[in-house]
């Protein structure tokens, strides 16, 4: 599911930072690791702007099958 | 008519029935209080007990009908309040209560019925802390389980409309309260997990009493929320009402508004999260180039003092500035490699608007180090090449080519300075300015002596 990816690559974002912030990286580790973040941060980006706003009923039908419909907030 | 008139004689029936009538006419509603004990469930659904207290006891009997409504099991040593009727037996001799209605004593019918399934449903370890799911911390879409026109729907979508998240509910509605409605709600929970397309459950209702949130006290709602492998979140009643829903949640919220702010702040703080790491990161790539700049200057400022060249033998005077040349050649290549594939690296990434600013920063910092850099090496080619200049002067084979000639011992290569140095016999190697010759020593002549002369 969607939701384990972002997951993942916010933890692998953390970790690329603390690495980066130890200083004891060599150079060349560090600029690879520099780009890995890059990425990861994208990644987390992305699924944070991605869903939509939306207001559903979920109605299970006689045959089992589900169907939707929007819904709306009747002033009760 | 009057028994103890004459002395009429009655049979045992006759007795029997006079008895009943009286009893049954003037014990038709009655309430008692005592403490149950001898209590039978059998196959029939009757429920049968001995009520009882220090100085008698009565028998009583619930029928099944009467026995369905029970919302409590009754169980021996209970203290009950009854109301019904006595009955006689004539046949055998003996009366008893039959019961309309039960309530324990000092606690409600309601409240001990939720203490027994609680108390059954915790021993079975439905509740354990080890059971509960996490909840995720970024839920795309919202199962919601309640009544589309009570209170807790209205309150998830009000907090999430002022909060504009970009969340999408599904909701299936369902009866809350009264006949049939824990079936509903266990239902629905079962639902969402055949539908599966959703990242977190909220099942709930707005405030009410006992008897309203009763529903969600029911084991059906229980076990369907346990077996659930969508993690649920209960949101029932107000903050004080705790229903065994909330018990058997993989996590309780007070109130349904509290559930939905629950699920936006963790997406808030998630965002917020996201653009620190982004913020450290670009921190930690300025931060790197900072201290790749500070070790140049180190090496530059090795440069600046030439003893520490020429502290070498004089010999290696040449080689020594060839391995520098070179070093600082593959610095400066290695350099401008990795600064043109950070300033690449910077280019493609398509910024967040908080990230923005700092990277236009680091964008101009990488370029002035880059320029910084490439004028420090050229400083230091030109340091060198004026080193070379003075060290040519200073070096003995400049030496040599005026003239003066390197004699060194040819048993050990020492240099000699001093004819103390020397013994007669001794082989000398004499290194010329061009070429060299091997020489024997046939006088020597102390230093005082003969300073100066040839």
């Amino acid at each position: 599911m969607a939701v384990e990816k972002f997951e993942t690559s916010l933890k692998k974002l953390e970790e690329v930072v603390k690495r980066l912030e130890s200083g004891e990286l060599p150079l060349d580790d560090a600029l690879k690791a520099f780009e890995e973040g890059v990425r990861h941060a994208a990644v987390c980006s992305r699924k944070l702007n991605e869903a939509e706003k939306k207001v559903e009923l979920l109605l299970k039908q006689k045959d089992g099958s589900f169907r939707t419909e929007p819904f709306h907030l009747e002033d009760a | 008519m009057d028994l103890f008139a004459e002395k009429r004689i009655l049979t045992v029936s006759q007795l029997s029935a006079l008895v009943k009538d009286v009893l049954e006419e003037n014990f038709e509603h009655v309430w008692v209080e005592g403490e149950v004990s001898n209590l039978a469930t059998p196959q029939s659904g009757h429920i049968y007990f001995t009520l009882k207290d220090a100085g008698a006891q009565l028998k009583c009997v619930l029928f099944r009908a009467a026995a369905r409504s029970l919302r409590f099991k009754v169980r021996d040593g209970m203290r009950l309040i009854v109301r019904g009727r006595i009955s006689v037996f004539a046949q055998r001799g003996d009366y008893q209560l039959i019961a309309e209605y039960l309530e324990p004593q000092g606690i409600g019918a309601l409240q001990l019925a939720f203490l027994q399934l609680k108390e059954r449903l915790a021993g079975e370890g439905l509740f354990a802390e080890a059971r509960k799911k996490p909840i995720p911390r970024l839920p795309r879409r919202i199962g919601v389980v309640t009544s589309p026109t009570g209170a807790a729907i209205h309150d998830i979508l009000t907090v999430l409309d002022r909060r504009f998240a970009n969340i999408e509910v599904l909701l299936m509605p369902v009866k809350v309260q009264g006949e049939g409605a824990a079936a509903e709600i266990a239902s629905a929970i079962r639902d969402f997990n055949l539908y599966r397309d959703v990242d977190v459950l909220i099942v709930g209702r707005g405030g009410g009493s006992l008897e309203d949130l009763w529903a969600f006290n029911e084991e059906v709602v229980a076990r369907a929320i346990v077996s659930s492998r969508i993690p649920v979140i209960s949101a029932v009643g107000h903050e004080i009402d705790f229903t065994i829903a909330d018990l058997a949640a993989d996590l309780r919220a007070p109130t349904p508004s509290a559930a939905a702010e629950l699920v936006i702040t963790s997406k808030a703080e998630l965002t917020t999260l996201v653009q620190t790491l982004e913020h450290r990161l670009g921190r930690a790539a300025a931060g790197l180039i900072t201290g790749l700049k500070s070790r140049v200057g180190m090496a530059q400022a090795a440069l600046r003092d030439p003893a520490m060249l020429i502290g070498q033998l004089g010999q290696r005077v040449d080689f020594m500035q060839e391995r520098m040349s070179s070093l600082l050649e593959g610095m400066l290549a290695r350099h401008a490699d990795r600064l043109s594939a950070l300033i690449d690296m910077l280019r493609l990434r398509s910024p967040g608007r908080a990230v923005e600013h700092g990277w236009v920063q680091l964008q101009n910092l990488v370029a002035r180090r880059d320029q910084a850099v490439q004028r420090r090496m050229d400083h230091l080619r030109e340091a060198v090449a004026r080193r070379t200049g003075a060290l040519d002067a200073l070096s003995p084979l400049a030496t040599l080519a005026r003239g003066y000639s390197l004699a060194q011992r040819e048993k050990d290569g020492l240099i000699v300075r001093s004819s103390e140095q020397l013994a007669v016999g001794d082989r000398l190697n004499l290194r010329l300015h061009r070429g060299s010759a091997g020489c024997l020593v046939e006088t020597i002549a102390s230093p005082g002596a003969d300073q100066g002369s040839a």
